[in-house]
């Protein structure tokens, strides 16, 4: 830390001097009356640099905070780890490029422990961008790093159906029904890995990466419910969409990935056992985003600490006038 | 004859669902069902694209204030639509080399694709991280322990915002039993496992019961729904 701070001086001055302002006000007109009418741009100017300085931080040491995985984690990690090769997974993109930022590092992970198990993966998606995300996955991962993989025989992009939960009760049934073609328009008898394939009931685990409606949720009410003997539900969640699928936690969704922890926690996993000595930085977003995280986080409590004392101090002034 | 048939499709569909999620046999009725609906919405979004273009166009000639943004919202509507059903940039296909629009529209480097990877993406990214702004403001100015119940949701709040980052293990890391085994029966109170228990049992509680509370409701309104006592959802007219 201290290397990068004499290294980065640059970067201490400009925080410190775009903070120089906030602190003369603080000085001048004291703490409490410059607290009460604290312009709200300070505040954005704060996170800004709470987030800023830590991807920087991270992007030029190469440091991440240990992470030590959670019994979610570790089960999600399991429910893959204990498929054997050749097995089906179907791996649903449910959510769109606003929350890539917190899915995009698990659905990386999910797709490199699937390939290293060496499982046929099946993607689609219910959300409408969804296909182009699971393209851009399979792009960073499957073609750059398991060439040897080949499109139709070891993974298949089904692309996006519209229906929501509709889609979901179908094809636990009868998946040719809605789905006559991949993505890019190739009808599915010509696809070999699709031969035999009629139901997602034959898959032996779905892994859904979701943002909201329809997502996790709907897949243990419309695929685990009716069929909890053989469809079995791993998932990633964002941050705000995890308090209300805890309830289904352990028998209807046996993993459960919260948030940019949830992923960071499941990377180690993945890296541990598949990373090798030095992995491949893109393996990593989920541990480098913690960064940011613990900042902003740790400026959100200090900020309501400073509102609690403010509002304790008026209080008392109110009460004594 | 306007309202009765709406009415009759809704409760036919709705019946069929339940009595095909009950009797097996009747389980490909459900599935026919389904795919009606998935019919139905996929015809949405034509409905819906009319509908943006109708209220939008209406904005423009009506000189509504915003309607710069109306005519943002048509251009780009039209634009993408233009460029993704025109494959606007898009190589033919191998397999059929002399023949246009044999392609992929997202191919790499075609128009829809450039729409998505640069516009698309950036803008909705940048939108869902502006909340990082709007949150701590608003922590800032309303996060306030007013009563015993606020006292509790804040501290609730501090334990699962440092349980999600390293600070929680780093704060509470004296906790060891290692260094005294007295320590062994305080391992809960550590801040990651205190997020956990948070997380697992009272969350998990208290939205269980809101769920069980909200099903209840949506089995009542479904029936009044599928046999016809409530008719609000076909409008006015």
């Amino acid at each position: 830390m201290r290397d990068f701070l004499e290294q980065q001086w640059w970067l201490v001055v400009i925080v410190l001097g775009s903070l120089a302002p906030l602190a003369a006000q603080f000085v001048s007109r004291g703490f409490l009356p410059t607290l009460r009418t604290l312009d709200r741009r300070w505040i954005f100017l704060l996170m800004f640099w709470a987030v800023l300085v830590p991807i920087y931080f991270v992007g030029v040491t190469g440091r991440t905070f240990p992470e030590i995985p959670g019994a979610l984690a570790k089960a999600t990690f399991n429910e893959i780890e204990k498929l054997h090769a050749g097995d089906p997974v179907l791996i649903a993109f449910d959510y769109d490029p606003s929350s890539e930022g917190e899915l995009s590092p698990m659905a990386t992970a999910f797709v490199k422990q699937c390939a290293e198990k060496k499982l046929k993966m099946y993607f689609m998606a219910l959300w409408p961008v969804g296909s182009q995300l699971a393209d851009a996955t399979i792009d960073d991962v499957l073609k750059s790093d398991f060439p040897n993989l080949v499109y139709g025989q070891d993974y298949v992009n089904l692309g996006y159906k519209s229906g929501n939960e509709g889609v979901i009760k179908v094809i636990v049934t009868n998946l040719r029904e809605l789905y006559t073609t991949d993505s890019r328009g190739t009808p599915l008898q010509d696809i070999p890995m699709m031969h035999g394939i009629q139901n997602i009931q034959q898959m032996k685990l779905v892994i859904d990466i979701s943002a909201g409606y329809p997502g996790i949720k709907e897949w243990v009410q419309y695929a685990v419910t009716p069929f909890p003997e053989t469809i079995h539900l791993v998932g990633g969640s964002t941050g705000v969409q995890a308090p209300q699928l805890y309830p289904y936690v352990p028998r209807q969704l046996p993993g459960l990935l919260g948030a940019i922890k949830g992923a960071a926690e499941y990377e180690k996993l993945v890296i541990d056992k598949y990373g090798g000595p030095h992995p491949n930085p893109k393996y990593l977003d989920g541990l480098r985003r913690m960064g940011p995280q613990l900042v902003a986080h740790l400026l959100i409590i200090f900020l309501i600490v400073m509102a609690n004392i403010l509002y304790f101090a008026d209080k008392r002034r109110e009460s004594r006038s | 004859m306007k309202r009765t048939i709406p009415l009759l499709i809704t409760a036919l569909g709705g019946f069929v669902l339940i009595a095909s999620y009950f009797i097996p046999p009747a389980q490909s009725w459900g599935e026919n069902v389904s795919i009606w609906f998935d019919i139905l919405s996929s015809i949405a979004f034509v409905l819906g694209g009319a509908n943006l273009l109708m209220s939008h166009l209406k904005s423009i000639s009506d000189r509504k204030s915003g309607w710069g943004y109306s005519a943002v919202v048509l251009v780009s509507f039209l634009g993408t639509l233009f460029i993704g059903l025109g494959k606007i940039g898009v190589h033919p296909s191998p397999q059929f080399p002399n023949m246009a629009w044999t392609g992929y529209y997202r191919e790499m480097g075609s128009g829809f694709w450039f729409i998505y990877q640069y516009g698309y993406t950036p803008l909705t990214a940048t939108l869902f991280a502006m909340l990082a702004f709007y949150i701590a403001s608003a922590a800032f100015r309303a996060f306030r322990a007013k009563n015993v119940e606020a006292a509790l949701l804040l501290g609730t709040a501090f334990i699962v915002l440092l349980g999600r980052t390293f600070a929680g293990v780093a704060l509470t890391s004296w906790i060891d039993p290692s260094k005294w085994s007295g320590f062994k029966y305080f391992t809960g109170l550590k801040i990651e496992n205190l997020t956990v228990l948070i997380m697992s049992v009272f969350n998990t509680a208290g939205n269980r019961a809101i769920m069980i509370g909200i099903a209840l409701g949506i089995v009542a309104a479904s029936l009044k729904v599928l046999i016809g006592a409530d008719r609000s959802y076909l409008g006015k007219d």
